[in-house]
């Protein structure tokens, strides 16, 4: 009798304690292998970084890789949503992944913070996208700056270069318009596969145009290759690039010949080089040395930043979920969708989100500088430049 | 299109083309003698390039605890296959093709790629390290199907290539790496100017065909290969082991992948993943030499770096898949043209 006794209490004691410890789930999708795998490694390095207890409640980050694969990308969210009952899911890595994820987020009433590019994710605005919300750049607030830029710099005409991906459509779609709005012409409109071995057809399509400048729609060392072939070919006008090659490879392959290059970034590859008035400043500079001193110098990507900012969003919005429903249940994810559209003036390492009904990125210009390569490292340029 | 560009166009086909005709003769030479369609030839390009470029940062590239492993796997391989024949000078034998040889290139890997070594001795370690690779690949993976059909040993190459590549991820990450070109000289010609890089590329192709044409014609160890890739059974007969015919020609295979990859790595960036593109043309290059004829298939892979080239300049965003397409009317051809044959298999 004493025996039983003491069981019953030791399992009394046990779901006591389980109810207490009872901990807040966030699955991770992530393309850590695959074609996306320059993006997808900085990323899931960051996820160590990100918070293990918000509010007194532990987070647990449940991390899966995708592949690059949509399907993948699909079977582990279903997984996440309702194997492990996670309370939100972060990722993944690029936008057809992250398309296709929607679909199931929605169905499961799970929010989901993706960490892909393209607008389409949020917009427009419907039932489903309801529960997506989003931490990189749109194309078109980059789109926007780089146009600026040429206005300021007095480009008349453009060459465009291009990966032949949704990410070189996404990049032509937001420039096309916005060139003409301006009288900028866009004279030769090329493409190009991430592992094509030469360009120098594409590039010479480009030069016999003559365009004042060329922008290279690409991401990370591949798109060096335009670039280094259209100098070889002796072209000698202004060079664009994307935020997409903002990693230290980019650098290191595309050495002297992509000097002066100039490119919109998130303000946290140049951290160290905003103001002190600028908030996002220490939010970026807390990231990069943490994120250094684990994975060694000059190993930062910006990539991984979007992946770390989701977790800044989420660490904001639980708290105010946690004060109306437990987490596990669809009262929570629900409680959590709300207090994320509600989050304003965030401050994370690329900037300053202030979410609405309407707008699940809530992003504005604090989250992108412009940038220039000068001696081999990244250069911030003034704004008015 | 004037004159000056399609000249460019040319020569950057022609260039584009030698890696692509040093692919195709690889194929072409692991499949007469083996029948193995060998998918992972491109990694053998990455892994090239890829490891040469870690010896120019200075660091000791993955290729060389992976050579040690597949050392170790292949030993062990072998151990199996002459299990019913061992005798003390055949397990040495082994011990020495699968263990002290990967190790002696290792140690010397070891000792020299932390200082950096010259670009020569770079080319020549990176070559010890990705040649013996093809053998022990051999040894693993296809020696124990030998006598399995085309297609069992085609899913068997898929696999390796998979394996291959996710290696590669592991080794050497994501993003790519180029090198130093062997020459910088650049030569006027006219409007076009030659750079040395492609010279070497091009000098090499011709000097690797002539290689082979002389390997197999004049040596008994050619003649030997090539009496297995006529018949097996036959050569079999006359005291040619398959092993040592499947042997020699991944070894090729690797070798001359790897001084592909160490030619192109100048001219353009290398990724862990750039391989099966750059195999996959080459193979479309040796389909088009009907996967059993040298000069063909060498003279199609000039071709197909020329279509490239072109492509891109008239249709950027088609260049694959008019690439691509160019083998639809090739096959045609092939089979209107040929006998009607009873399967093989």
């Amino acid at each position: 009798m004493k025996r039983l006794v003491w069981a019953l209490s030791l399992t009394g004691a046990l779901v006591a304690f389980g109810a207490a410890a009872q901990p807040i789930k966030i699955g991770v999708t992530i393309s850590k292998t695959g074609p996306a795998a320059s993006l997808g490694i900085p990323q899931s390095n960051s996820v160590p970084l990100m918070p293990a207890q918000v509010g007194g409640q532990p987070v647990e980050w449940i991390v899966l890789d995708d592949a690059s694969d949509t399907t993948k990308g699909v079977a582990n969210i279903r997984k996440l949503a309702s194997d492990d009952k996670v309370d939100a899911v972060v990722g993944s890595s690029i936008t057809p992944v992250s398309l296709a994820m929607i679909e199931v987020a929605a169905e499961a009433k799970v929010p989901m913070i993706t960490i892909a590019a393209s607008s389409k994710l949020i917009a427009p605005m419907d039932d489903k996208r309801r529960w997506v919300f989003k931490t990189a750049q749109n194309d078109s607030l980059m789109a926007e700056a780089i146009v600026g830029h040429m206005v300021r710099a007095g480009v008349k005409s453009v060459g465009f270069i291009g990966f032949n991906d949704a990410y070189g459509d996404g990049w032509l779609a937001e420039m096309t318009p916005r060139l003409d709005a301006k009288g900028i012409k866009l004279v030769a409109t090329e493409r190009y596969a991430r592992t094509d071995t030469s360009v120098t057809g594409q590039a010479l399509k480009v030069m016999a145009a003559k365009p004042d400048a060329v922008l290279v729609a690409g991401s990370g060392t591949p798109a060096a290759l335009p670039q280094k072939t259209l100098k070889e070919r002796g072209y000698a006008g202004k060079y664009y690039q994307t935020h997409g090659v903002a990693n230290a490879d980019f650098l290191r392959v595309g050495g002297k010949d992509v000097e002066g290059t100039i490119l919109p970034a998130g303000p946290l590859l140049v951290a160290e080089q905003l103001p002190e008035s600028n908030p996002v400043r220490k939010v970026a500079l807390d990231y990069t040395k943490a994120y250094e001193a684990k994975y060694g110098p000059g190993t930062l990507a910006t990539f991984g930043g979007h992946a770390f900012d989701a977790s800044v969003l989420l660490a904001s919005a639980l708290p105010v979920a946690l004060k109306t429903a437990k987490p596990g249940t669809p009262e929570f994810r629900t409680a959590l969708r709300d207090a994320i559209e509600g989050l304003k003036e965030v401050v994370y390492t690329h900037g300053v989100a202030t979410m609405s009904p309407s707008d699940h990125i809530g992003q504005d210009e604090r989250s992108r500088v412009m940038v220039t390569i000068e001696n081999g490292r990244w250069k911030l340029l003034s704004p008015t430049n | 299109m004037d004159a000056t560009i399609l000249m460019l166009l040319l020569q950057d086909g022609v260039v584009n083309g030698a890696i692509y005709a040093l692919i195709a003769l690889s194929l072409v030479l692991v499949f007469t003698v083996t029948r193995v369609i060998l998918i992972p030839q491109g990694e053998f390009v990455a892994f090239g390039a890829l490891t040469l470029a870690a010896f120019e940062a200075g660091t000791v590239p993955g290729t060389v605890p992976l050579l040690l492993a597949l050392g170790a796997a292949a030993c062990a391989a072998d151990l199996v296959e002459a299990r019913h024949a061992l005798d003390a000078r055949r397990i040495l034998r082994i011990a020495l093709r699968d263990l002290v040889l990967p190790g002696a290139v290792a140690a010397l890997a070891y000792a020299l790629g932390p200082g950096k070594p010259t670009l020569a001795l770079g080319i020549a370690l990176t070559l010890a390290i990705v040649t013996p690779m093809g053998a022990y690949l051999h040894s693993i993976a296809f020696r124990p199907l030998e006598k399995a059909s085309v297609l069992v040993l085609l899913v068997a190459a898929v696999g390796v290539h998979l394996a291959l590549t996710g290696l590669g991820l592991v080794f050497f990450g994501a993003e790519g790496s180029r090198t130093p070109p062997l020459s910088d000289a650049m030569l006027p010609a006219g409007p076009l100017s030659v750079s040395g890089q492609s010279l070497w590329m091009i000098g090499l192709t011709l000097a690797i065909i002539v290689a082979l044409w002389a390997f197999f014609g004049l040596t008994l160890l050619g003649k030997a290969l090539m009496a297995t890739a006529v018949n097996r059974l036959g050569a079999r007969l006359m005291g040619i082991g398959p092993g040592m015919a499947g042997r020699l020609s991944f070894s090729v295979a690797a070798f001359i992948g790897a001084l592909s990859g160490v030619l192109v790595a100048p001219l353009t960036t290398i990724y862990y993943d750039t391989g099966f593109l750059i195999g996959l043309k080459g193979f479309v290059a040796a389909i088009i030499g009907g996967l059993a004829s040298y000069p063909a298939a060498a003279a199609a892979a000039v071709l197909v770096g020329i279509i490239e080239s072109v492509a891109a300049f008239e249709a950027s965003a088609f260049k694959e898949v008019i690439v691509f397409m160019a083998i639809i009317p090739v096959l045609l051809w092939r089979s209107a043209r040929a006998d009607p044959v009873e399967d093989e298999e």
